[in-house]
């Protein structure tokens, strides 16, 4: 990856809670338009190492390299204002970034979450999936060359996650690295360019899902060709 | 921060419930206590027995009472529903349709005259029928009664103190008077008569008796001398204790207007602290506070700006009450440049409170739970005046009442709305102090927040 494409750099990370050893010495590199997920088991460091980047919570130690533009973060939970309505919701937050152009960014984010025709609409009357686009849209009010996104499609069905990721996955065309924490390998293997497997707070894979699949070794006979065996097999093989 | 102000205006905008009570509710306390402070209290409904024969009257001398006399006075300081019997009394005062019963038994004038004219030991006595239901209308009638009995007592001694006063005068400078019951006129020459007339024939009197005749002479002057000074000791019995009011400490303002401080006090804390603690406990329950301070505002400036709304939402509400509260009592308006200071720093001080609240419970209806369950209690002890309680306990009262904001909002609002309230300078300061005080628990409070 050349220094020019290289939005992120993260080296060393190191965080641990009293005894608890919740990050060991991680390190990765994050290009433009990269889609990257962040798996592993609960309690693998994952919601961790995601705060730690967005700036949330301090590493004990490490260093982390932002000097290429700004880091969006979009919380798992919607952090909204339900009494608000949409566009009021991305008016404030355009406000409080400091947006120059704020109505024509309001435009742009509702056309990007196709979400013009409720821009009156008080959030709590959004569907949970469109509540979770407008989320990521106030993440990305500031421009963000990163964007961060902790476990983004959980608690929504199944055409909303998949309207959800076809949303992330036109950000990441559009040139914005996404950096996504998911425990659900399927998604991951469909929507990541690549893969970081958590566990116990340790690195233990880098590389794209055909890399991890080769690395979990042979499929036992009978089992169906399944990402999340595959998945599990791979954590067995490396011991968690 | 300003911008996170106009939100939270949207929002209340949005919640027509508390938009709607954060104006109601002053308006409403505010004609409520207007009500109850300009009516004056309402005689209380006394049933009356009057069992003495008709015409009987207490005699005093050339005076007295009749009966209609003594009603009068009587059902002038209550309520008087006539009955004709005992069991009607009992029954009323049963059914709670009165007070209590007053029965004046049909001995109770001839008691009373024996008691005055011979000493008699059997004293006159009235019977009162009390329900017992509720210790404080219980508290209320005894007071009532033993007020009423003083005041009857009062005004028997001032008549027997004029008639003995009278009678001081007649036997002095001499004249006439009637004896009662016997219908007769007597005639008394007087001290002073006697004197001149002993005078007068002490010159012809022999040597020899001149002597006792001028002892004689003597001692009607030196009579005549010590009566004069009964009339002051007449005055003294008519009222033996007489009061002087010396005020060592504090300055109250009218009662009146100590009420309307300690509504709107009431106001001011219920309101700022529900609105600032539950606006702030939002921030969590939506989960913008996290995203807010990622680096779009600081978290002290997040207090601040809650402790801006709350201060704000003060004035409102607190004028709103005044003016409210303005047909019902007089306020004297000429002083607002003392009443917007006290209120914006008593609501600076609620707010900072709220704000403690909110930082701890960290959920809306636990902060609304906790701002009730503390700002109720405290402004009830802060209102415990000196002297009901013992000293220990008083001082642990005063440390609590200092601690919060209620009690120096009440002397703060005090002071500004009357010139003869406390002095405005101190419950400023003390209100500065607990703002400040209360900032940094806030603040101290928010690292567990997100």
């Amino acid at each position: 990856m050349s220094e020019a494409d290289r939005v992120l750099e993260v080296e060393g990370l190191s965080k641990s809670f009293g005894e608890r050893a919740a990050l060991r010495e991680v390190s990765l590199d994050v290009g433009r338009g990269e889609l990257l997920a962040v798996l592993g088991p609960n309690g693998a460091g994952k919601t961790t190492l995601l705060s730690i980047l967005a700036g949330i919570a301090k590493p004990d130690s490490g260093r982390i390299d932002r000097s290429n533009g700004e880091v969006g973060w979009v919380p798992q939970q919607a952090a909204l204002y339900r009494r608000l309505t949409v566009e009021e919701n991305l008016r404030l937050f355009a406000r409080m970034e400091g947006v120059e152009d704020i109505e024509g960014t309001i435009e742009r984010m509702l056309d990007q979450t196709g979400l013009e025709d409720r821009r009156h609409d008080q959030v709590s009357s959004l569907s949970g999936g469109n509540q979770q686009r407008i989320n990521i849209a106030i993440g990305l009010l500031g421009d963000p060359s990163v964007l961060l996104l902790d476990e983004p499609s959980s608690g929504l069905d199944p055409s909303q996650r998949i309207r959800l990721w076809e949303f992330v996955a036109g950000l990441s065309k559009g040139g914005t690295a996404v950096i996504y924490s998911t425990h659900q390998i399927e998604e991951a293997s469909h929507y990541g360019d690549r893969l970081v497997v958590l566990a116990d707070g340790e690195t233990i894979f880098d590389g794209s899902f055909a890399q991890l699949r080769r690395g979990a070794g042979p499929r036992p006979e009978g089992t169906a060709a399944d990402p999340e065996n595959d998945f599990v097999r791979f954590l067995r093989k490396k011991g968690h | 921060m300003r911008w996170l102000l106009v939100k939270d205006l949207q929002l209340l905008r949005r919640s027509p419930l508390v938009t709607g009570l954060l104006i109601v509710y002053p308006i409403v306390l505010a004609v409520l206590i207007g009500l109850a402070i300009s009516r004056s209290p309402e005689k209380p409904r006394v049933a009356f027995l009057n069992q003495i024969p008709s015409g009987g009257g207490l005699n005093l001398g050339d005076t007295g009472f009749s009966q209609d006399e003594a009603r009068r006075e009587l059902c002038a300081k209550i309520e008087c529903v006539d009955v004709s019997s005992r069991a009607e009394v009992e029954q009323k005062v049963k059914d709670g349709d009165v007070l209590g019963g007053l029965i004046l038994p049909v001995d109770f004038i001839s008691k009373l005259q024996g008691e005055l004219s011979t000493n008699s030991s059997e004293p006159a006595t009235v019977d009162v029928i009390v329900n017992n239901d509720d210790p404080l209308k219980a508290q209320v009638v005894d007071d009532r009664i033993r007020s009423l009995l003083t005041e009857a007592n009062l005004l028997i001694s001032e008549k027997i103190s004029d008639v003995a006063g009278n009678y001081e005068k007649i036997l002095a400078e001499g004249g006439s008077f009637e004896i009662p019951f016997l219908n007769q006129t007597v005639h008394i020459l007087g001290l002073r008569k006697a004197e001149k007339l002993l005078n007068q024939v002490e010159s012809s009197l022999p040597p020899d008796k001149r002597a006792q005749v001028a002892e004689v002479s003597g001692f009607a002057r030196l009579a005549r001398q010590n009566l004069a000074l009964a009339d002051s000791l007449l005055s003294s019995i008519r009222q033996p204790i007489a009061v002087n009011k010396d005020v060592i400490a504090g300055s109250v303002p009218p009662l009146d207007t100590f009420a309307v401080a300690v509504a709107a006090a009431i106001t001011l804390l219920f309101v700022t602290v529900l609105l600032v603690s539950g606006s702030l406990a939002l921030e969590r329950e939506e989960n913008t506070f996290t995203r807010l301070t990622r680096g779009l505002v600081s978290r002290t400036a997040l207090l601040v700006e809650k402790a801006t709304l709350g201060t704000a939402a003060a004035l409102v509400v607190t004028l709103l009450m005044l003016v409210a509260i303005t047909p019902f009592q007089s306020i004297e308006w000429s002083r607002i440049y003392l009443i917007i200071p006290a209120i914006l720093l008593a609501g600076a001080a609620s707010s900072g409170l709220g704000l403690a609240i909110g930082a701890a419970a960290r959920e809306v209806r636990a902060s609304a739970l906790l701002a009730f369950a503390l700002a109720l209690p405290v402004a009830f002890i802060s209102l415990v005046p000196s002297g009901t309680v013992s000293k220990g306990l008083l001082d642990v009262i005063h440390v609590i009442a200092g601690v919060f904001p209620f009690r120096p909002a009440v002397d703060a609002l005090s002071g500004a709305l009357s010139e003869s309230g406390p002095n405005l300078g101190l419950p400023l300061l003390h209100l500065a102090l607990l703002t400040v005080g209360y900032l940094v628990l806030a603040r101290l409070a928010l690292r567990r927040f997100a």
